[in-house]
């Protein structure tokens, strides 16, 4: 059963005012426009998980001893630190 | 003697839902999405029994609810697909959000509304609150008047909607009740003829979900200034321009169905009997029928009136609307619905801004009847039609007259 056209794009044919599309990759991640950054003290770090299990965009990476934020996706919203029972990750304001 | 026909085509003896399932079936879709509504109900339900009965070789979604059956219909049309869905009223309502984004994602889906009133008080009975609700969306809305007329608008509405110079979504719009459920003689196209109508499809040449391309289909556009709200300002008038050049499109489409199919039909306002006209009645769907009846009859007592039926509501066809007010002394209006902001119809809202195109600022009065279902009878169409008559010597109210509101 053939169901589907194959597309085919000349995109000199498309006029640009018709849909909205991208074609170029945009490099901007969330930690680009992050404010605040999360700083694990390892010392306090029991490597429970509660930070992994709580971060809402999945940036927690686990390390050796700890867990850390992968910072290019961390956005900076202190959801692990507000949760941490051991109080173990500080928000640090980012330098400009 | 009586003559005997003997029709080229096949004859059904059905309803306006199953003759939009039929009308479905004849532009062979890829997929049909739906969620049953009354008075829309049986509508998909005759589409899952053509696929179940292999008259129709599409997929079928039930989806969980309206706003997942368009948004699901907006995935197969980005993968190259021709779609269909029917909805109305809170069907509708829940539809919105994939409903807003179709028109400008650009998708040629086709839509039945069976249109039906708006809640509350609780009500399943026709209207056409619910069509004009979503008249400033961006679909191309038709509304049909015979049974017959659903049939052959549903194909010609694939037509509309793929054209290149248009590639908007089209709802085919009637009557919940009057048209959904009334039963009359149709005939049936020829599937080889309408596949020549049609020809081939082309959906998502513009924009599709392709693993050789990939695209971000609906980035995020905008801002306080430069070029995100300029593009975005580009695609809303790329839109309105192809809602211009649908009207041209609409006009093609109807009269190359009267070619091929020999059925014709007015494709943006018809006029009955307006040429020699003192007055006229406006009237949109399947009252123009009862419309007609009382024309005819004011004509035999000498009454000079003629009628205008409203076919195509988006884009309105403010050039031809203007240009039949203009053969005329005063009109009025029947909206089987209501526009809030200005206390009368939606169509009368409609004709007093395209009476600013016509040769000259005539009488016009709003009339509202046939809410919640109730039947607009000869009887309301003769008061319409006396009503109308009175402003030629008298003075225009501003209030609307509610024709069924003391029956």
């Amino acid at each position: 059963m053939k169901k589907q056209s194959i597309p085919i794009f000349d995109q000199s044919t498309i006029p640009n005012n018709l849909c909205p599309i991208a074609t170029e990759y945009s490099k901007m991640m969330p930690g680009d426009w992050r404010s605040m950054l999360p700083v694990v003290n390892r010392k306090k770090c029991v490597k429970c998980s509660i930070c992994w299990l709580y971060c809402p965009v999945q940036c927690i990476i686990e390390r050796s001893g700890w867990f850390d934020a992968n910072l290019a996706t961390c956005k900076g919203c202190g959801i692990c630190a507000e949760e941490c029972p051991h109080g173990a990750i500080e928000m640090v304001a980012e330098e400009d | 003697m009586s003559a005997v026909l003997k029709p080229k085509n096949k004859v059904l003896v059905c309803d306006g839902n199953e003759a939009a399932a039929w009308g479905v079936v004849l532009s062979r879709p890829d997929m049909v999405a739906g969620y049953p509504i009354t008075p829309q109900s049986s509508l998909v339900e005759y589409l899952a029994q053509f696929i179940a009965d292999g008259v129709l070789d599409a997929e079928m979604v039930e989806a969980e609810g309206e706003h997942s059956v368009l948004s699901v219909l907006q995935g197969a049309a980005l993968a190259g697909g021709r779609t269909y869905t029917a909805s109305c009223g809170q069907g509708l309502a829940f539809m919105f959000e994939p409903y807003f984004r179709t028109p400008n994602l650009r998708l040629p889906i086709v839509m039945s509304i069976v249109t039906r009133d708006g809640i509350s008080p609780q009500c399943v009975w026709g209207g056409q609150q619910d069509a004009m609700a979503v008249r400033e969306v961006g679909w191309i809305q038709m509304f049909c008047e015979t049974v017959q007329e659903v049939l052959d608008t549903t194909i010609m509405a694939y037509k509309i909607a793929e054209n290149h110079s248009v590639m908007l979504p089209v709802n085919v719009n009637h009557d919940g009740n009057y048209l959904s459920n009334g039963i009359v003689r149709i005939e049936l196209p020829d599937q080889d003829e309408v596949d020549r109508y049609l020809g081939n499809k082309d959906v998502n040449w513009h924009v599709a979900l392709d693993p050789q391309r990939p695209m971000a289909v609906d980035p995020l556009t905008g801002g306080s200034a430069g070029t995100g709200p300029a593009l975005f300002s580009r695609y809303r008038q790329g839109q309105c321009e192809g809602m211009q050049n649908s009207l041209g499109v609409i006009v093609e489409a109807h009269k190359e169905w009267a070619h091929r199919f020999g059925r014709s039909f007015a494709p943006l306002i018809e006029e009955y009997r307006l040429d020699d006209a003192d007055y006229a009645i406006i009237t949109i769907g399947s009252m123009a029928g009862a419309g007609k009846d009382v024309v005819d009859e004011a004509r035999n007592r000498g009454e000079k009136v003629g009628l205008i039926k409203i076919k195509t509501m988006r884009p309105f066809p403010v050039d031809t609307m203007a240009a039949a007010l203009s053969k005329v002394r005063a009109v009025g209006v029947v909206d089987r619905s209501v526009c809030f902001g200005w206390n009368c119809g939606p169509a009368f809202q409609e004709t007093l801004a395209a009476m600013y195109y016509a040769r000259e600022r005539i009488p016009c009065l709003s009339m509202i009847g046939g809410l919640a279902g109730a039947d607009l009878t000869q009887v309301h169409f003769d008061r319409a039609v006396r009503e109308t008559a009175k402003l030629l010597t008298g003075p225009c109210p501003r209030q609307p007259i509610w024709l069924n509101a003391q029956d």
